[in-house]
C-alpha cells in the first residue's frame, strides 16, 4: 500500500473530486495562487483555473452561505474555512441555514456541500486559535460530522462525503498534515459514514476517542500493552452520525473505558459518549468511564503551558490504570 | 405616476391582474391576522399590508426558471410567485398541505417547482445565498436571475456587506431589493442606519450600480425592475434597488406599533399602494367600479377558500417529524 501524507490525502480527495464531476467547486480564503492556508491546494488554482477554484473574500459567513445557496441551485460545493475558530463567523450559515434548509422545506431542497476545515490545539497558536468545536457542530441534526485522524480515513471518508446530498462537516486537524499512513490503492476505496474503527484490540480496557485523540489513545495503549494491559483502541472518525454500536460492544466486552478528546470536559462530547455507553451497557460496567479531556481553560500560548492544557498518551494511560486500579 | 400611453406593452387585462395580485396579498393577509386570532395560525405572523406593490411589481417581471429569495416577511412574495393561496394558508396553520409540508411556517415558505428559495428568518442570512445562486448561474453560464428580498433592517447586518461585496467583486446575477419600511420591529431606521435616507448610495461603496424606487407605485417597481432585471441578465453584474415603502401594521400581529408618530401612519396611509392602483387606473380610464367589485369578490372568495382547505387539511403525520432532516439517512433517534 503506497504510503502518503494526510495532507496528501486531502489534495488527493480534492483532486479527484474537481476531475471526476463538473458540478464541484472549491471555493474558500487563499485556496488560489497562495496554495492554502495548509498548503493543501498548492497548485490547483494554476492547474483547474478560476472558474473551479474561487479564492474568496475574508468573508466567512457569504463563504458557507454562498455554498449553501450553490448546493440548492445544483452545484455540489466544496469549501473551505481555514479553521474552525473562524467558523464562529459562519455559524449562522452552518447552523441556521446549511442543516435546516432541507427539513424547513418539507424536503423540496437538498444542500450536497462539505465544508472542509481545521481542528485542534498544539500548535502553539493561543487562545483563539487553538479551539475543537466539532462536537458543538455534531449536536445539530441535519449535519454530519467527520474526524478523520490518518491518510486512509481522509480518502476513504471524503470519497463517501462527496456523494451525500446533505451538508458535511470535515473536520481535518492541524497537527496531522504531516502525519504519514498507508492508504489502499484502489480508486474506489471508500469508507462509509458512521462506521468507527477499531484501531487495535484488547481484553482489558476500551480507550475511545477522535481525530488526533485517536492516535493518542493508540499511544497510551501501548504504553499499557507494556505494562501487560490490553486495551481497545476505538476511532469514531465520525461524530454525526455516531457508531455507538462499535464502542458499546467493545465495553460489554472490557467492561472499562476512557473516553478521550482535545475539547473542554464541561460540555464536552465524551460526556455524550458516557451518556450513551451507561444507557447501553450499564450492567457490563465494573468501574466508573473515566474521561480524559482539555482543561477548563483557553488554550495558552506558552509551549509547556499548551501541553499541559491538552491530553497526552501519559494521562490516558494514567486514567486507564487507575480504573483499573494498577498501581503506576 | 405613469400615464397609460407609457406602459403600451400592458393592456387592461394585464394591469387589472396587477390589482387582483395586490388586492390578494391583501386579503389574505387580512384572513390570515383573522386566522391568528382564532388561534389556527401560531407563533410569529409578520403581514405585508403596504407593501404589495413591490412583491407585484417586480417578481411578475421574472421569468419562471430565475430564482426568488426572500424573508420572513414572505407571504407577498411567496403568492406573487404563484404558490397558491391555499397552499400558503395551509403552511401557516402548519398543515401537511403547506407549501413546505407544515414544517417551516409562515416565515419559511418554500417552493423548489417556482424557484422560490425560501423565506429566511435569521435577518441577513438569505443574502449570501442569493450570491450562491448567483454563482451557480453563472458557473453554469446560464442568464437566469436571482431576485433576493430584505428589509432595511437587515442593511446593518455584516452579511448583506459579505454578499453586497462578493455579488460585485465577481459580477454575479443577484438583484439585492431591499424592502425600506422605515422599521426594523420597533427601531426607527432613521436611528439606527446612517444612510437611511439615501440607502441605494450604500451601493456606491460596492461599486454596484442602484436605484431608488417608489415601493407603493406598482407601475414604477415594474418599469425598474424591467431594466435592472435586463442589465442583470446580460451579465452586467449585481444591482441594489431600494423600494421606499412602510409597513401599515405592526412588525408582527403581536405589535401594536403605538411607537411610531400618527402623522407618519396618517401620511403613509394615503400612499398605501391598492388605493393608489386603483385611483389611476380610475382617472386614466382603464377600470370601472364593477371591475374592481369583480376583482374583489372573486379573490375574497379565494381566500375564503383558501382558509377553508388549510383548516380543513390534515396535519403533518406524526413520522413526518423525522422526516426530511437528511437526503441520504434517516434521522437520528427514530424510535423503535
Ligand atoms: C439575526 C437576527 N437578529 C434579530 C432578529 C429579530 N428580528 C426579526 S425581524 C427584525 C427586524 C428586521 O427588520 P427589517 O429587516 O427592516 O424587515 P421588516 O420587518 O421591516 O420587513 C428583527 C430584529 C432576527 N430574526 N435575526
Ligand atoms: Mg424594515
Amino acid at each position: 500500500m503506497p504510503v502518503i501524507t494526510y495532507r496528501d490525502a486531502v489534495s488527493t480527495a480534492l483532486r479527484e473530486a474537481l476531475d471526476e464531476d463538473e458540478r464541484i467547486f472549491l471555493m474558500g480564503e487563499d485556496i488560489g495562487p497562495y496554495g492554502g492556508a495548509f498548503a493543501v491546494t498548492k497548485g490547483f488554482w494554476e492547474q483547474y483555473g478560476s472558474r473551479r477554484i474561487k479564492d474568496s473574500p475574508l468573508a466567512e459567513s457569504v463563504i458557507v452561505g454562498a455554498g449553501v445557496g450553490a448546493a440548492m441551485a445544483g452545484l455540489r460545493p466544496v469549501v473551505e474555512l481555514m479553521t474552525i475558530n473562524f467558523s464562529l463567523l459562519a455559524m449562522d450559515q452552518i447552523v441556521n441555514h446549511a442543516a435546516k434548509i432541507r427539513y424547513m422545506s418539507g424536503g423540496q431542497f437538498t444542500i450536497p456541500l462539505i465544508i472542509r476545515t481545521v481542528t485542534g490545539a498544539g500548535a502553539s497558536v493561543g487562545a483563539t486559535h487553538s479551539q475543537s468545536f466539532e462536537g458543538w457542530y455534531a449536536s445539530v441534526p441535519g449535519l454530519t460530522v467527520v474526524t478523520p485522524s490518518t491518510p486512509k480515513d481522509v480518502l476513504g471518508l471524503f470519497r463517501t462525503c462527496r456523494d451525500l446530498n446533505d451538508p458535511v462537516l470535515f473536520v481535518e486537524h492541524i497537527l496531522l498534515y504531516s502525519t504519514r499512513g498507508e492508504t489502499p490503492a484502489p480508486a474506489n476505496f471508500r469508507i462509509p459514514i458512521g462506521q468507527a474503527e477499531v484501531r487495535r484490540t484488547g481484553k482489558d480496557i476500551t480507550l475511545c476517542g477522535y481525530s488526533r485523540m485517536a492516535l493518542v489513545a493508540e499511544q497510551a495503549a501501548a504504553i499499557l500493552a507494556d505494562e501487560g494491559i490490553a486495551a481497545d483502541v476505538i476511532d469514531l472518525r465520525c461524530l454525526r452520525p455516531l457508531d455507538m454500536e462499535t464502542v458499546v460492544n467493545s465495553v460489554k466486552k472490557t467492561h472499562r473505558a476512557v473516553m478521550v478528546e482535545e475539547t473542554t470536559r464541561l460540555g464536552g462530547f465524551a460526556g455524550e459518549l458516557v451518556s450513551q455507553i451507561q444507557e447501553a451497557a450499564f450492567d457490563y460496567l465494573d468501574a466508573p468511564i473515566a474521561r480524559v479531556a482539555g482543561e477548563e481553560v483557553p488554550i495558552p500560548y506558552s509551549f509547556p503551558l499548551e501541553q499541559l492544557a491538552i491530553p497526552d498518551a501519559r494521562r490516558v494511560a494514567a486514567a486507564a490504570r487507575k480504573i483499573l486500579n494498577r498501581p503506576a | 405616476m405613469l400615464k397609460s400611453g407609457d406602459v403600451p406593452e400592458l393592456n387592461k387585462t394585464d394591469l387589472l391582474d396587477f390589482y387582483r395580485q395586490m388586492k390578494l396579498i391583501r386579503e389574505f393577509e387580512r384572513e390570515s391576522e383573522r386566522q391568528y386570532t382564532r388561534g389556527n395560525i401560531k407563533g410569529f405572523l409578520h403581514v405585508y399590508n403596504g407593501e404589495e406593490a413591490i412583491a407585484v411589481g417586480s417578481i411578475n417581471t421574472l421569468r419562471p426558471d430565475d430564482y426568488v429569495v426572500t424573508h420572513y416577511r414572505d407571504h407577498g412574495q411567496a403568492l406573487a410567485r404563484g404558490i397558491t393561496s391555499s397552499e400558503v394558508m395551509a403552511e401557516l396553520m402548519g398543515k401537511a398541505t403547506g407549501c413546505s409540508q407544515g414544517k417551516g411556517g409562515s416565515m419559511h415558505l418554500f417552493s423548489s417547482e417556482l424557484n422560490f428559495m425560501g423565506g429566511y428568518a435569521i435577518v441577513g442570512g438569505q443574502l449570501t445565498i442569493a450570491a450562491g445562486i448567483g454563482m451557480a448561474i453563472q458557473y453554469r453560464g446560464a442568464d437566469q436571475v436571482v431576485l433576493c428580498f430584505f428589509g432595511d433592517g437587515a442593511v446593518n447586518e455584516g452579511e448583506f456587506h459579505e454578499a453586497m461585496n462578493l455579488a460585485a467583486i465577481w459580477k454575479l446575477p443577484v438583484i439585492f431589493f431591499c424592502e425600506h419600511n422605515l422599521y426594523g420591529m420597533g427601531a426607527s431606521s432613521k436611528e439606527t442606519l446612517v444612510m437611511w435616507d439615501s440607502l441605494h448610495k450604500m451601493a456606491d461603496a460596492y461599486g454596484m450600480a442602484n436605484y431608488e424606487v417608489d415601493g407603493n407605485d406598482v407601475l414604477a417597481v415594474r418599469g425598474l425592475m424591467r431594466k435592472v432585471n435586463a442589465e442583470v441578465r446580460s451579465g452586467k453584474g449585481p444591482a441594489f434597488i431600494v423600494a421606499r415603502t412602510y409597513r401599515l401594521r405592526g412588525h408582527s400581529v403581536a405589535d401594536p406599533a403605538n411607537y411610531r408618530p400618527e402623522t407618519e401612519v396618517e401620511y403613509w396611509t394615503t400612499q398605501d399602494p391598492i388605493p393608489r392602483f386603483q385611483d389611476w387606473l380610475t382617472d386614466e380610464g382603464i377600470a370601472t367600479v364593477e371591475d374592481f367589485e369583480e376583482i374583489d369578490a372573486a379573490v375574497n372568495d379565494e381566500v375564503v377558500l383558501a382558509a377553508e382547505f388549510a383548516e380543513s387539511s390534515p396535519w403533518p403525520e406524526p413520522a413526518a417529524l423525522y422526516h426530511g432532516v437528511y437526503a441520504d439517512r434517516p434521522a437520528e433517534g427514530i424510535p423503535t
